[in-house]
């Protein structure tokens, strides 16, 4: 059973129970045995539903039409929100949001990767993929935001860096390449958060950071799972298996170190409980802000150069340990 | 200091695809090389005297990256860096040692990058090579590395640094650990901008994905070779997202030109005077040592 198939069956009982709760009122039976056992048989399937999922699944909820996305955190969490457009040399990707705002008091700015809510805000989003113009408007304000010592924010959600003709034309290599080399050694605390979907080089582009996270049921990898399977098995077919040996998950990404810390979603995903995801959110990212800010600037910068030096493993004549 | 004997083996490039060239041309005799371009036959004793190149339609075929350095050096002379650096499995992904050793056989290449050092003109500099024989010039940790550590040493003695790019992207079995060695290579090389030291990218065909949109398209100058294969995305990945055909000469060296993100194509004839030029313009001044 797929995770959406088991939350419908979660769905169900939970109607069940609610017509029977009133089925018992209306007709004056007591029914609370049989209530207090349906009640127990869901809360055992909400836990097991919840430590079953496997890469896949995370796949699936990570994608999800209705996951939260960057701009109810941006509305949620940060206060005086003021976007700001543009790439000043091409035109403004509505793929990625970006602008001022405070956060706890202190001016920050927020950029993020905006999926749509419904068909017509995806379609007008390009689905979060994220086309050249957009990752310079993003390290225009990352720039303006060292100037002014403003702390850098970011969201990351996209199923990759947009692959078509005008991002050919228009360099979406050089300019994912700018985007990593000037944000390793930009002059001011960066958190990077993948919310979703953190495809590739289009997920990269805003996440060379001092400190990444990942929400529970976020993935972030080399490229989705039906292009690896494509590239390596010739079949797309196969995503499911390539979700699991790719290493996608929160807790993969803990272990090796790509990611700092991961975020706790309620039970069945983000979406169930918006308000406790983006205020888990919101206190993950206060604190490590305040933390971050005690550094300073070379200290900083060195320990980003340093996160990042780590990741690779390789037999040398002299032993060097991986990450 | 090593001097490489020249290695008896070409590839016919065509398209994004490497192949053994015995695969492609069963009709042609071992002592010749039809091009890829325009088909016609030359011996292949006049063509390696070509540097691997056309002489009637200039088509830049296949180069080994060890004939790319004894070229590029002085009297061919250059010492490798970081040879000792080898493969792991950071995923414990299935089959991918076996994989590797296998390449490590075919191609006689310990990786799909190699770091030399040695004079142009008489002027030191670090160069790297990559070469798509070994698994399409994908970067892993190991090139990763490699390509970090010639960005920290250039730094550290002060020299230019050159890199010729080949390469279809990120390396697939090293997953998420492959896609941070974009990170890892551009922070890297941001330092070696921070130092005001000169790197100078060649683009050769192909260069694409996670490479494209790291350290080849970071270089103070970027270079290519007439005719390769340039871009983020590759085309028939682009072809399925679309769903129509790609125009001709579409991520082209030309088209890049086109668009304003290469600076200047250059003749492989001409690439060690051009960089030589550029050297001497970028503070070279000629020594008598390799350093």
């Amino acid at each position: 059973m797929s995770t959406l198939d088991k939350e419908k069956h979660i769905d169900e009982l939970e109607k069940q129970i609610a017509s029977l709760a009133v089925f018992s009122e209306e007709q004056g039976l007591d029914l609370s045995r049989e209530i207090l056992k349906l009640r127990k048989k869901l809360a055992a399937l909400r836990t097991q539903n919840l430590k079953s999922l496997e890469a896949w699944d995370k796949v699936t909820l990570a994608r999800l039409r209705g996951r939260p996305t960057t701009l109810e955190y941006i509305d949620y969490i940060f206060d005086d929100f003021i976007e700001l457009h543009g790439d000043r040399g091409f035109g403004d990707d509505s793929s990625i949001v970006g602008g001022v705002a405070f956060l706890n008091g202190r001016a920050v700015t927020v950029i993020g990767q905006q999926k749509g809510r419904d068909t017509q805000e995806s379609i007008a989003r390009n689905f979060g993929m994220t086309l050249p113009e957009g990752y310079r408007k993003a390290l225009r304000l990352m720039k303006q935001a060292e100037k002014f010592n403003r702390p850098v924010i970011l969201f990351v959600d996209t199923p990759g860096a947009f692959c078509g003709i005008e991002a050919e034309e228009r360099g979406q290599g050089e300019a994912i390449a700018r985007n990593l080399m000037e944000m390793s050694r930009l002059k001011t605390p960066i958190i990077s958060t993948v919310l979703g979907e953190g495809g590739s080089g289009g997920a990269l582009g805003l996440a060379v950071a001092d400190k990444v996270f990942i929400l529970e049921n976020a993935t972030y990898s080399i490229l989705s799972p039906e292009g690896f399977a494509t590239i390596l098995w010739k079949d797309a077919g196969l995503a499911k298996k390539a979700a699991k040996v790719m290493k996608i998950t929160a807790d993969d990404l803990l272990e090796l170190g790509v990611v700092d810390g991961i975020i706790a979603e309620p039970l069945g995903g983000a979406h169930k409980d918006r308000e406790s995801v983006f205020k888990k959110t919101a206190d993950l990212l206060k604190d490590t802000l305040t933390e971050l800010s005690e550094l300073g600037t070379e200290e900083l910068l060195e320990a980003r150069y340093q996160r990042f030096r780590a990741f690779g493993s390789f037999h040398e004549d002299i032993q060097h340990e991986e990450r | 200091m090593l001097r490489k004997s020249f290695q008896k083996q070409y590839f016919i490039v065509d398209g994004d695809k490497v192949q053994p060239k015995a695969k492609k041309m069963e009709e042609i005799p071992d002592c010749c090389i039809k091009c890829p371009g325009c088909g016609e036959t030359f011996l292949e004793e006049d063509v390696k005297k070509n540097l691997m190149v056309c002489k009637k339609c200039n088509k830049h075929m296949f180069i080994t990256s060890e004939q790319r350095l004894e070229d590029l050096f002085d009297d061919g002379e250059y010492q490798l860096l970081f040879a000792d650096i080898s493969t792991k499995n950071p995923l414990d992904f299935p089959g991918y040692e076996e994989k590797v050793q296998a390449y490590q056989k075919k191609s006689g290449l310990n990786e799909a990058v190699s770091i030399a050092r040695g004079n142009i003109d008489r002027m030191g500099a670090l160069v790297g090579v990559m070469d798509s024989r070994f698994m399409m010039g994908s970067m892993g940790s190991v090139v990763g590395e490699k390509i970090t550590r010639a960005a920290e040493l250039a730094v550290v003695e002060r020299l230019p640094l050159i890199l010729f790019t080949a390469s279809g992207g990120a390396r697939m079995q090293e997953g998420i650990i492959s896609l941070m060695q974009m990170a890892k290579t551009s922070a890297a090389l941001g330092r070696l901008e921070s130092e005001k030291l000169p790197f100078f990218i060649v683009l050769t065909h192909p260069t694409t994905g996670g490479v494209t949109a790291s350290f080849a398209m970071l270089g103070d100058i970027i270079l290519s070779e007439p005719g390769a294969l340039i871009g983020f995305a590759g085309p028939r990945v682009i072809e399925q997202t679309i769903k129509q055909k790609l125009p001709e000469g579409f991520q082209s060296a030309e088209f890049q030109l086109e668009k304003g993100f290469v600076d200047a194509i250059v003749d492989r004839a001409e690439m060690k005077k051009t960089l030589g030029s550029l050297l001497r313009m970028h503070g070279g001044e000629p020594n008598e040592h390799i350093g």
